[in-house]
C-alpha cells in the first residue's frame, strides 16, 4: 500500500497519518467542518436574500428599525453556544496531546541556519549526534524527491512513546512533519518538548516550518519509522 | 562509529530520562538544567562513582543539547559558570 507521507501535486487533503495525534487532528478537522459548512450555507443564503429583497428597485420603502432586542440576543447567543460545542473536541484533542507518558527514547533536535542536527544521547558514553542536509537536484537518485530528500534522516523506533526536545542555535526555525501531526518551533534558549508515538513504518517528510533566512525552504526533515529491533540495530551500528 | 560486528553482543535498551512532575510545561529548559545541577552536586557529595549521580549524570546528557552542555562545562572550567556548583 502506497501512503501519503509527503507532499504531492496539487495536494489539497491531509497526509495520511502515522501517529494518533495525527489521527485526531483530522477528525477534529471533519468535525468542525459539519459546522463551518452549515454556518456557510446559512449566512451565504441570507446575504442573498437580502441583496434580493432589499434592492431598492424592488422595495422602495425605507425601514426606520433601530434596534431588536430578541434579534440581538439570538445572534449573539447563537454563536456563543456554537463555540462552545466547538471547545468540546477541541479540548479533549488538546489535553490528550499534552498527557504525560514515560518516554523509551529522547532525541534532541537542533535547528540551524539550514540543516537539522539530531543527538540521541541515551546509547554509549558519547551518544550519536549527526547533521541532516537536504540533498541538492544534481545529487538526486531515480524516485527522490525534490528539495525533500536529506543525507542522514533521522530514525525512530515505531510503537514507542518517543520524547522530541527542539532548540534552535541561532534563529528560531519550525520542526514540522504533517504525517507524525507535530509541528514546534524551534527557539534559541528553549527546550520545547513534544511527544510522538509513530504507529507504522515508513518515511515522512517534512519542511522548515518559520522563515529563518535564506535557504529556508532548502532544509527538509525526513523521519525513518523502523521496528523497535530495526532501530536496535541502528544504533549499534553508530556507536 | 562502529565497526562490522563490533557491537553484536551489545544490548540496546529503550531507556531514557523519565518524566518529572516539577517540570510540566512544553519548555524543559529548566529539567535540563536541573538535572545537570543535580550531577554536580551529587558528584560533589558523594563522589563521581555513586550510581545516584551516575543516574544524574545519564538523565542530564539525555535531556541537555551537546553545545549547553559545553558551555556550562566551560563555564565551570573557567569560574564563571552561573550556577550553584
Amino acid at each position: 500500500m502506497i501512503r501519503n507521507d509527503a507532499p504531492v501535486r496539487w495536494g489539497m487533503g491531509f497526509q495520511d497519518p502515522a501517529t494518533p495525534v495525527a489521527e485526531g487532528i483530522i477528525r477534529l478537522h471533519h468535525e468542525l467542518m459539519y459546522v463551518i459548512i452549515t454556518i456557510m450555507v446559512m449566512v451565504t443564503y441570507l446575504m442573498l436574500r437580502i441583496i434580493y429583497n432589499y434592492d431598492y428597485r424592488r422595495n422602495r420603502e425605507v425601514r426606520k428599525e433601530r434596534s431588536g432586542a430578541l434579534i440581538e440576543a439570538i445572534w449573539t447567543l447563537t454563536p456563543t453556544v456554537i463555540l462552545m460545542i466547538i471547545a468540546v473536541p477541541s479540548f479533549a484533542l488538546l489535553y490528550a496531546i499534552e498527557e504525560e507518558v514515560s518516554p523509551g527514547v529522547t532525541v534532541k533536535i537542533i535547528g540551524h541556519q539550514w540543516y537539522w542536527s539530531y543527538e540521541y544521547s541515551d546509547y554509549g558514553e558519547e551518544g550519536i549526534s549527526y547533521d541532516s542536509y537536504m540533498i541538492g537536484e544534481e545529487d538526486l537518485e531515480e524516485g527522490d524527491l525534490r528539495l525533500l530528500e536529506v543525507d542522514n534522516r533521522l530514525v525512530l523506533p515505531i510503537k514507542t512513546h518517543i520524547r522530541l526536545l527542539l532548540t534552535s542555535s541561532d534563529v528560531i526555525h519550525s520542526w514540522a512533519v504533517p504525517s507524525l501531526g507535530v509541528k514546534c518551533d524551534t527557539v534559541p534558549g528553549r527546550l520545547s518538548q513534544v511527544s510522538v508515538y509513530i504507529k507504522r513504518e515508513g518515511v515522512y517528510y517534512g519542511q522548515c516550518s518559520e522563515l529563518c533566512g535564506m535557504n529556508h525552504a532548502y532544509m527538509p526533515i525526513v523521519v525513518e519509522g523502523v521496528k523497535v529491533e530495526g532501530y536496535k540495530e541502528w544504533i549499534k551500528s553508530k556507536i | 562509529m562502529a565497526e562490522d560486528g563490533e557491537n553484536d553482543g551489545m544490548e540496546i535498551k529503550l531507556e531514557t530520562a523519565p518524566h518529572d512532575p516539577r517540570f510540566q510545561t512544553t519548555n524543559q529548559a529548566k529539567h535540563c538544567w536541573s538535572r545537570y545541577i543535580e550531577y554536580h552536586a551529587c558528584v560533589k557529595q558523594k563522589g563521581e562513582e555513586d550510581s545516584e549521580c551516575q543516574k544524574f549524570k545519564r538523565w542530564y546528557k539525555s535531556l541537555c543539547p551537546n553545545e549547553w552542555l559545553e558551555n556550562w562545562d566551560e563555564q565551570r572550567a573557567s569560574g564563571t559558570f552561573p550556577g550553584p556548583v
